[in-house]
């Protein structure tokens, strides 16, 4: 029943949601408008750390236009996307970072909802600010929140897998290094916006922009006590997510409620300096990583500790934490691995999870270290890495499955095209070439709430018409998944994607998908809509089969059409869905997709594992000005192994996505923050909370790129495909670290890698000194006794270890 | 209290149709044109003239609508996305965006591709530090840019041969 040839998979086509995106068509959450609607708006604490007293309503509830007015009264029950990290009131009276929101108001319309902000009367009694994670572990008291480790030690944990002191010990030489990677927001072009209305049956409708509906839909019920299924949540096509519409968010909740009270519609839009501060951006993270060396360039061990700077809130912090480390061992072999990882909280907007989730920062870190390795051990930085890299299917130290892999020929492939050999160390000063490599996962194994439950639904409707209509709770934020969900509905059906009707993101009509986050979608939601597609299929051969009186496996779904080799004209798609229908009724079939267990048995494995993992490899190349420090980047190269590719038009464009978003962190973004001066209020505040002072790159500072998509398909995967949308931005900022130190002999061990930064490491160059600019110390973190679990290699159950088998397991090695 | 009239009532030229329209004075063309012209396709990213999705044309030329007064519009020529198909046909910058991947989101494409059209009608043999020059005010988080300027390319290609096709007739 298989064609011989993929006819939809693999050829460039326009996304199924092109022409509603090129004609302004398309509704994003603030173009939608529902008859006596009402406006909200809400109040922001001017404090970084502070208690709210009091919060005189009166002259805001009497003002003309004012509908309503909402405190942290009204909303008892907290909310938080993890669990472990229920630790936010969507309106609160302990204000944790400037811009936290204590009060809403809802109006005629958003004139008048700002000006009513200004008659509520807000008295505050400040705290004292936590400013820094080292600030943080110095300062218990006050704490930011009531949970957590201690003091203001939001999470603190700490794995060994196998002996790590004794393999250092026995390593020719041990690289400590110190890395600090600065955090950066999402900056998504559309900020969001939530309307939320009764409908007509009664039940609760928020439209919003989200990329988890799911999410957002338990929570809602939790925060305002009733039931989900008196809830819908659609996620309108997202303007951009990169991760910073996952979390459930305070204007969701609170446009919610009002609505709930009013009766009304009512709408909020964050402004732009809002969406700085709903942030949930990528952490802050220090980084110290001792790693053995052989002299022939393998890694026997590495010791990793991370500080993260988490913020005022929990958000995803629990699993950020976690990815500071776990991925580490996935892209080169790593018997022996050590990971400590702390995440404090501070008095800054929460962070939480950015495209790569917690992996960007120790990637940097690790590669810019390998590149290290090389010079000391007279390697090329690409012999280093193909000599290392870890083999498919094999477990690592911490008992993740790598799967298939691809990065040897993602290396070859961009050293090649890069004419790597002939550049790296041989090119002019000024000029150089760094390349770096990195793993990201295709979903994560486990969802964020435990259930056994499966992590995407699709459903398929057909009927007589020929059109199929295809149900799934998956988002689309940009990156294309109602195009992956059509092609691979369209791909085992044998027809045309235009006969697809894709409807996403519903709570209330579509089946339960997780989100879109974690690189999930094409392989989770695919998955599923394999198996409702093929079941689907079954039903029409079925039909067919009788009418041409042959077997059904030997039918063919192909061009549109169903027939059987001997006899290529058979009959019309649509003629097939109207026999299936008349010989079973109704045509329909639901898929599902778990994904598989994984091998890992001890607490806190279950932050890694995913079905399949990508990898990618990357070439940049620089050329320095040594006068000014200034950074040009030519050219990059990049391949990434994507299993499949589904839609080249698309994949190339996660790609290019990627490696835009990662060069612009690795130049120039920053969420960084200052002290206003003392007469002022000395609060903490974002540095520059809008687009032209958060730099980004321009069309003008963007290089070209060379693509190559690497096809090794998975088994795991949908056909073969992996993810791409995470994957190719991770190994962009070490490259550009890498070919500095190519151009002009100088290491900057922090992102963003800044013109200042390259020119006072030239100036410590000419002095004579070690040309290094990058954190100078790493803390001392109270880190906890570690998990001992014994690695796979060395005969481990994947369960974490009593002292006795860890001293018998070090023994038999010996 | 004062003289500011509540509403001002306007007549537009939108997109080749006149277009009488009442809105509060203290609106921008961006509000005018998503609030009471129900004309959504014209985003808005940062309200404060940084980020280019509110691009729209006065006059043939680019202007970020969110910094532009509405009452100073009446009588003025505007172009917004929705006015740039052929009918049901896809204006060629539009096809190229589809075809090319100009537009993953979608957010920013209808400003980008208002910017490009100001240049494309000034001039077709714009070459690509042009097309980036004039697209360095249109921020985009999603494409790397790279695809919205092979899709500029291509369009103006695609606009040079029917330029050429009608000579012709």
């Amino acid at each position: 029943m298989n064609k011989k040839h993929l006819e939809v998979v693999g050829k460039p086509r326009r996304r199924v949601d092109a022409r509603a995106k090129v004609t302004g068509a398309l509704r994003f959450a603030d173009d939608l408008s529902l008859p006596r609607m009402l406006h909200c708006k809400l109040l922001r604490s001017p404090h970084p750390h502070a208690m709210v007293v009091s919060i005189d309503t009166a002259k805001a509830e009497r003002h003309p236009g004012v509908h309503l007015v909402l405190t942290k009264k009204d909303f008892p029950v907290p909310f938080g996307i993890m669990p472990v990290a229920v630790d936010e009131f969507p309106l609160t009276d302990h204000a944790r970072h400037v811009g936290d929101p204590v009060a809403a108001v809802v109006a005629m319309d958003e004139q008048t909802a700002d000006f009513a902000l200004g008659l509520l009367e807000v008295k505050y009694e400040k705290l004292k600010t936590i400013s820094d994670p080292e600030e943080a572990l110095n300062s218990p008291e006050p704490r930011i929140h009531e949970y957590g480790e201690q003091g203001n030690i939001h999470r603190n944990q700490s794995y060994e897998f196998g002996d790590v002191d004794e393999a250092l010990a026995k390593s020719d030489h041990v690289f400590e290094d110190l890395f600090f990677y600065q955090g950066n927001t999402h900056l998504p072009m559309e900020q969001q916006a939530t309307l939320a209305n009764l409908e007509g049956d009664g039940k609760l409708l928020v439209t919003s922009s989200t990329q988890n509906p799911h999410y957002l839909h338990r929570q809602l019920a939790r925060v305002l006590q009733i039931p989900e299924a008196r809830i819908r949540v659609i996620a309108t096509p997202n303007g951009g997510g990169f991760g910073g519409k996952c979390d459930p968010a305070n204007h969701e909740m609170v446009v919610a409620k009002a609505a709930l009270v009013l009766g009304r519609p009512v709408k909020i839009g964050l402004t732009r300096e809002e969406v700085f501060y709903q942030h949930r951006g990528r952490h802050p993270v220090l980084m110290k990583m001792r790693t053995g060396v052989t002299k022939d360039g393998k890694l026997p061990a590495m010791h990793l500790q991370t500080l993260l700077d988490g913020g005022g809130y929990g958000s995803h912090g629990p699993a950020s934490t976690f990815y500071t480390g776990v991925l580490t061992p996935v892209t080169y072999e790593l018997p022996r691995f050590k990971f400590e990882a702390c995440r404090t909280f501070t008095n800054k907007p929460a962070c939480g999870p950015k495209r790569g989730h917690g992996t960007p920062q120790p990637r940097f870190g690790q590669e810019v270290q390998l590149d290290k390795i090389a010079e000391k051990l007279r390697m090329d930085p690409a012999e280093l890495r193909l000599g290392m890299v870890t083999k498919a299917n094999s477990l690592t130290a911490n008992w993740l499955n790598v799967g298939s892999t691809a990065l040897v020929q993602c290396i070859n492939e961009v050293v090649a095209r890069s004419d790597w050999k002939n550049k790296f160390g041989k090119m002019k000063e000024g000029r150089g070439v760094g390349l770096a490599c990195s793993t990201y996962m295709c979903g994560a194994g486990l969802p964020i709430y435990w259930n056994k439950l499966p992590h995407s639904g699709v459903q398929l409707l057909l009927d007589r018409s020929g059109q199929v209509t295809v149900y799934c709770g998956a988002t689309e934020i940009g990156q294309g998944s109602d195009d992956v969900l059509a092609t691979i509905v369209a791909e085992v059906l044998g027809i045309d994607t235009g006969l697809v009707r894709c409807v996403t993101g519903d709570t209330g009509i579509t089946p339960v998908d997780l989100g879109s986050y974690s690189s999930r979608v094409t392989i989770m939601m695919g998955n599923a809509a394999v198996q409702a597609a093929e079941r689907v299929r079954a039903q029409l051969a079925d039909a067919v089969a009788e009418k041409l009186e042959v077997l059904p496996d030997h039918l063919i779904f192909s061009g549109g059409k169903v027939f059987h080799p001997a006899n290529a004209d058979g009959i019309s798609f649509r003629e097939a869905v109207e026999m299936a229908e008349g010989k079973f009724g109704t045509i329909g079939a639901v898929g599902s997709y778990s994904p598989p267990r994984p091998p890992g048995r001890y607490k806190g494995s279950g932050v890694g594992p995913s079905p399949a993992y990508s990898f990618s490899a990357c070439v940049v190349e620089v050329e320095v000005d040594p006068n000014t420090g200034w950074i040009e980047v030519p050219k990059i190269w990049i391949a990434h192994d994507i299993g499949r590719t589904l839609n080249p038009v698309l994949a190339r464009g996660q790609v290019i996505g990627g490696v835009y978003m990662g060069l612009s962190e690795a130049l120039m973004e920053e969420q960084a923050f200052r002290r206003l001066p003392e007469k002022l209020s000395s609060a903490l505040v974002h540095k520059m909370p809008s687009m032209l002072e958060y730099k980004s790159l321009t069309a003008l500072d963007m290089p070209d790129v060379d693509v190559a998509l690497i096809e090794d398909p998975d088994p795991n995967c949908p056909f073969g495909a992996k993810e791409v949308g995470q994957g190719p931005l991770l190994p962009v900022m070490p490259a550009l670290a890498n070919a500095i130190f190519d151009a002009v002999g100088v290491r900057v061990d922090e992102i963003p890698v800044t013109p200042d930064k390259v020119l006072r490491a030239l100036e410590l160059k000419s002095k004579g000194l070690t040309p290094r600019v990058g954190p100078d110390h790493f803390p001392s973190v109270p880190y906890p006794e570690p998990v001992y679990v014994i690695t796979p290699e060395e005969g481990g159950d994947g369960k974490e270890s009593k002292k006795e088998e860890r001293k018998r397991a070090s023994a038999a090695v010996v | 209290m004062s003289a500011i009239p509540e509403r001002v009532h306007l007549d537009y030229m939108v997109n080749g149709e006149p277009s009488p329209v009442s809105f509060a004075p203290y609106k921008t063309l961006l509000e005018v044109l998503r609030e009471d012209l129900n004309l959504t396709g014209t985003k808005h990213g940062c309200e404060l003239g940084e980020c280019g999705a509110c691009t729209v044309l006065l006059d043939g030329q680019p202007v970020l609508s969110c910094l532009v007064l509405a009452l100073e519009c009446g009588g003025r020529r505007i172009e917004t996305i929705e006015g740039l198909a052929r009918g049901p046909e896809l204006h060629p910058l539009q096809a190229a965006f589809a075809d090319f991947g100009g537009s993953q989101c979608g957010y920013c494409t209808p400003g980008v591709i208002m910017t490009a059209k100001a240049l494309l009608d000034k001039d077709l043999n714009v070459t690509k530090e042009q097309i980036k020059e004039a697209t360095a005010g249109n921020l985009c988080r999603c494409t790397g840019y790279l695809q919205i300027t092979e899709a500029i390319t291509d369009a103006a290609r695609v606009m040079r041969e029917e330029k050429r096709g009608e000579e012709r007739k």
